[in-house]
C-alpha cells in the first residue's frame, strides 16, 4: 500500500470523486487560483476548471448557505472553510439551515453536502484562530460530524461523506496534515457513525479523535514500552453519530478509561463519552473517568503558554498513569 | 430627522382601469387567487384564536396583489422560496389549500407533514422549496439553488421573497453580492410592508428605500406598487426574462400590513390615520372596485365567487380538522435522510442502552 500524508489523501479523494461524480464541486475561500490556504485543492483548479473548483469571496453565511441550497437541488457541494474558526460565521446556516431542511419539511429534501474544515491550535496563531468548536456542531441533530485521524481515514470518511445524503461537517486538523500512513486505494468508503478500536488492549481504554487519537495510539505504544501496560486506543471517528456501543464495550473489558480531546473539558466531547461509560459501564469501572482536554482559557500566542494549554502525549500519559495506579494496574 | 427620505409613491383609489389589453380571464383568475389569500389568512387567524393552530402564524393580509402577482410571474419550473409569511405563496403556487391549512394543523396530512407548521411550508410538486423562520435564512439558500440551475445550465429562474427587515442582515449583503458575480438566475423580492414587526423602515435602513441597495452590487434594483397585481406581475416578469440571462433583480414591492406583525400582535403602534391609509389602499378591495368599474367583474358574480373561495376555505379547513395527527413513533424519520448506525432515538426518558436494561 502507498505510505502518504493526510493532506496528499484529502487531495486525491476530491480529484478521484471530482472525476467521478459531475455533481459534486468544491468551494471556498482561496481554494481555486491560489491552491487553499493548507494546498488541499492543489492542482484541482487546473484538471477540473472554474465551474467544478469555485473561489467564493470572503462570506462564509454566504457561500455555506449557497452550497446547501445547492445540495437541496441535487448537487453534491464540497465547501472547504479556511478554518473551523471561521465557521462560526456561517453557524446559522449550518445549524438552522443545512441540520434542518431534511426533518423540518418532513423528510422532502435532502441536503448532501460536505463541509471540511481544519481544527487544532499549536501553530501560534492565537485565541481566534486555534479553537476546536466542532462540538458546536456535534451537538446538533441532522448534522454528522466525522473527525479522521489518519490518511487511511482521511480517504475513508471523506469518501463517505461526500457519498452521504446527509450534510456531513468533515473536520481536519492543522497537525495532521503532514502525518504520513498508509492508505490502501481500493477501499471503499468508511461507514459515518462507527468507532474503530485502533490498538486492542486490555487494561485500560484510551479515547481520542482527530489529532488526539493519534497521540493516544503513540502513547499507548510508549507505555507498552516503558511501563508494560497493554492500552486500548479506541478513535471515535465519528462525533455525531457517536458510536457508544464500541466505547462501552471495550471499557467493560478494560475497567478503566482516559479520554483524550483537543476542545475545552466543560461540556467537551469527552464530558459526552464520559456520561455514555458512566451510564453504559458503571458497573464495570475500577476508576473514576479521566479527561485530557485544553486549559479552559483563549488560546495564547506566547510558545510557552500555548504548549502549556495544550493536550500532549506527555500530559495524556500522565492521566493515563495516574489511573493506572488507582487500580493498581502498572508493572 | 436629518435627513429627507422619500416616501413610496403610493396610487389612491380611483385608479384607472387596470390594462385595458388584459384577458379579463386573466384578471379574474388573479382576483379569485386573491380572494382565496384574504379569506384563506382570516380563517387562519380565526383559528389561530381558537388554538387550533399553535407557534407563530404570520399572515399575508395586504399582500395579497404582491403575493399573486409575483407567482403570476413563474413557470411551474421555477423554484420559490420565502420568508416564513409564507402562505399565500404556496396557495397562489397551486398548492392545495387543504394541505396548506393541514400544515398550520399541525397534521401528517399538511405539506411539510406537520414537522414545519406555519413558517414552514414545502412542496416538492411546485417547486416551493420552503417558507424560512429565521429571517433572512432562506435568501443564501435561493442563490444556493440559482447556482445549482445555472451549474446544470438549466434554464429555470428562483425566486426568493423576504420581508423588508431581512435587508439588514449580512447574509443578504453576502448573497446579492454571489448572485451578480456568479450572474445567477434569482429575483430578490423585498416585499416592504414598512415595518419590521414594529419598528419603520426608516428606522432600521440607511438606505429605506431598499431596492437602491442593488446597486452596491451592479444589480437592477427596481420598487413597485404592491397593491397592483397587474404592476407586481410585469415587474416581476421583467425580473424574471432578465434572471434567464443571468442578471439577478433586486425588486422591491411597497404594500401595507393590514394586520400586526403575526396574529398575536395588535398592532398598538399603528395610529388611527394610518389605518384609515391602510384600509384605503387594501388590493383586494381595490381590485374589487376595478374590476366592476370596468364591467369585468358584476356584483352577482363577486358574490358568487366569495361564495365559492368562502367554500374553498370551509373546505380546506374541515379537511385540517379531520386529518390524523401524525403518529409519535415516526418521531425518528426524518433526522436524516438515510438510516445511520448509533443514531439516537431515545424518547427524554429512555436510558442510552435500553437493550442492556
Amino acid at each position: 500500500m502507498p505510505v502518504i500524508t493526510y493532506r496528499q489523501a484529502l487531495r486525491d479523494t476530491l480529484r478521484a470523486e471530482l472525476a467521478r461524480d459531475p455533481s459534486v464541486f468544491l468551494m471556498g475561500e482561496e481554494i481555486g487560483v491560489f491552491e487553499g490556504s493548507y494546498k488541499i485543492t492543489a492542482g484541482l483548479l487546473d484538471e477540473f476548471g472554474e465551474r467544478r473548483v469555485r473561489d467564493t469571496p470572503i462570506a462564509e453565511e454566504g457561500f455555506v448557505g449557497a452550497a446547501v441550497g445547492a445540495a437541496m437541488l441535487g448537487l453534491r457541494p464540497v465547501v472547504e472553510i479556511m478554518t473551523i474558526n471561521f465557521s462560526l460565521l456561517a453557524l446559522d446556516q449550518i445549524v438552522n439551515h443545512a441540520a434542518k431542511i431534511h426533518g423540518m419539511f418532513g423528510g422532502q429534501c435532502r441536503v448532501p453536502m460536505v463541509i471540511r474544515t481544519p481544527g487544532g491550535g499549536g501553530q501560534q496563531l492565537a485565541a481566534t484562530h486555534s479553537q476546536n468548536v466542532e462540538l458546536y456542531y456535534a451537538f446538533v441533530p441532522g448534522l454528522k460530524v466525522v473527525a479522521p485521524s489518519t490518511p487511511a481515514d482521511a480517504r475513508a470518511l471523506l469518501l463517505a461523506a461526500i457519498r452521504d445524503d446527509d450534510p456531513v461537517l468533515f473536520l481536519e486538523n492543522l497537525a495532521l496534515y503532514n502525518v504520513k500512513g498508509e492508505v490502501d486505494e481500493s477501499a471503499g468508503p468508511a461507514e459515518i457513525g462507527r468507532a474503530a478500536v485502533v490498538r486492542p488492549g486490555t487494561d485500560i481504554t484510551l479515547i481520542g479523535y482527530s489529532r488526539m487519537a493519534a497521540v493516544a495510539v503513540e502513547v499507548a505504544e510508549r507505555l507498552a514500552a516503558e511501563d508494560g501496560v497493554d492500552a486500548e486506543v479506541i478513535d471515535l471517528r465519528s462525533l455525531r453519530p457517536l458510536d457508544r456501543r464500541t466505547i462501552v464495550e471495550s471499557v467493560r473489558r478494560t475497567n478503566c478509561a482516559v479520554i483524550a480531546e483537543d476542545d475545552w473539558l466543560t461540556y467537551g466531547i469527552g464530558a459526552e463519552i464520559a456520561a455514555t461509560l458512566q451510564e453504559g459501564a458503571f458497573d464495570w469501572l475500577d476508576a473514576p473517568v479521566r479527561r485530557v482536554a485544553a486549559a479552559e482559557v483563549p488560546l495564547p500566542y506566547a510558545k510557552p503558554l500555548e504548549l502549556a494549554a495544550l493536550p500532549s502525549a506527555e500530559s495524556l500519559a500522565t492521566a493515563v498513569r495516574q489511573t493506572l495506579d488507582a487500580v493498581a494496574r502498572r508493572r | 430627522m436629518t435627513r429627507t427620505t422619500s416616501r413610496p409613491r403610493r396610487r389612491r383609489e380611483q385608479d384607472p382601469t387596470p390594462s385595458g389589453t388584459e384577458d379579463p380571464e386573466v384578471l379574474l383568475g388573479h382576483y379569485r387567487r386573491m380572494l382565496l389569500v384574504r379569506r384563506f389568512e382570516e380563517r387562519a387567524g380565526q383559528e389561530y384564536t381558537r388554538a387550533r393552530i399553535g407557534g407563530y402564524c404570520h399572515l399575508n393580509l395586504g399582500e395579497e396583489a404582491t403575493v399573486v402577482g409575483l407567482m403570476a410571474a413563474l413557470e411551474p419550473t421555477d423554484y420559490v422560496f420565502t420568508s416564513y409569511r409564507d402562505h399565500g405563496y404556496a396557495l397562489a403556487r397551486g398548492v392545495d389549500p387543504g394541505r396548506v391549512m393541514a400544515e398550520l394543523f399541525g397534521r401528517a396530512t399538511g405539506v411539510s407533514k406537520g414537522w414545519g407548521g406555519s413558517m414552514h411550508l414545502f412542496d416538492v410538486d411546485t417547486r416551493l422549496l420552503g417558507g424560512y423562520g429565521i429571517v433572512g435564512g432562506q435568501i443564501p439558500l435561493a442563490t444556493g439553488a440559482a447556482l445549482a440551475v445555472a451549474y446544470r445550465q438549466g434554464t429555470e429562474v428562483v425566486l426568493c421573497h423576504m420581508g423588508d427587515g431581512a435587508t439588514n442582515i449580512g447574509a443578504f449583503h453576502e448573497s446579492l453580492n454571489l448572485a451578480s458575480l456568479w450572474r445567477l438566475p434569482v429575483v430578490y423580492v423585498v416585499v416592504n410592508n414598512e415595518l419590521g414587526m414594529g419598528t419603520p423602515v426608516e428606522r432600521s435602513s440607511a438606505e429605506p428605500e431598499l431596492h437602491r441597495r442593488a446597486a452596491a452590487y451592479r444589480m437592477t434594483g427596481e420598487r413597485v406598487d404592491g397593491n397592483d397585481v397587474l404592476a407586481v406581475r410585469d415587474a416581476a416578469r421583467r425580473a424574471v426574462e432578465r434572471a434567464r440571462r443571468g442578471e439577478p433583480t433586486l425588486l422591491e414591492t411597497m404594500s401595507g400590513r393590514l394586520r400586526g406583525h403575526s396574529v398575536v400582535d395588535p398592532a398598538r403602534y399603528r395610529t388611527p390615520a394610518e389605518r384609515d391609509r391602510l384600509a384605503q389602499a387594501d388590493p383586494v378591495a381595490r381590485l374589487r372596485g376595478q374590476l366592476l368599474a370596468a364591467g369585468v367583474l358584476t356584483e352577482q358574480a363577486a358574490e358568487a365567487l366569495d361564495a365559492e373561495v368562502g367554500q374553498v376555505v370551509e373546505a380546506a379547513t374541515e379537511f385540517a380538522e379531520h386529518s390524523p395527527h401524525p403518529e409519535v413513533d415516526t418521531l425518528f424519520d426524518h433526522t436524516h435522510a438515510t438510516p445511520v448506525p448509533g443514531e439516537t432515538r431515545r424518547l427524554p426518558a429512555d436510558p442510552l442502552f435500553p437493550e442492556d436494561q
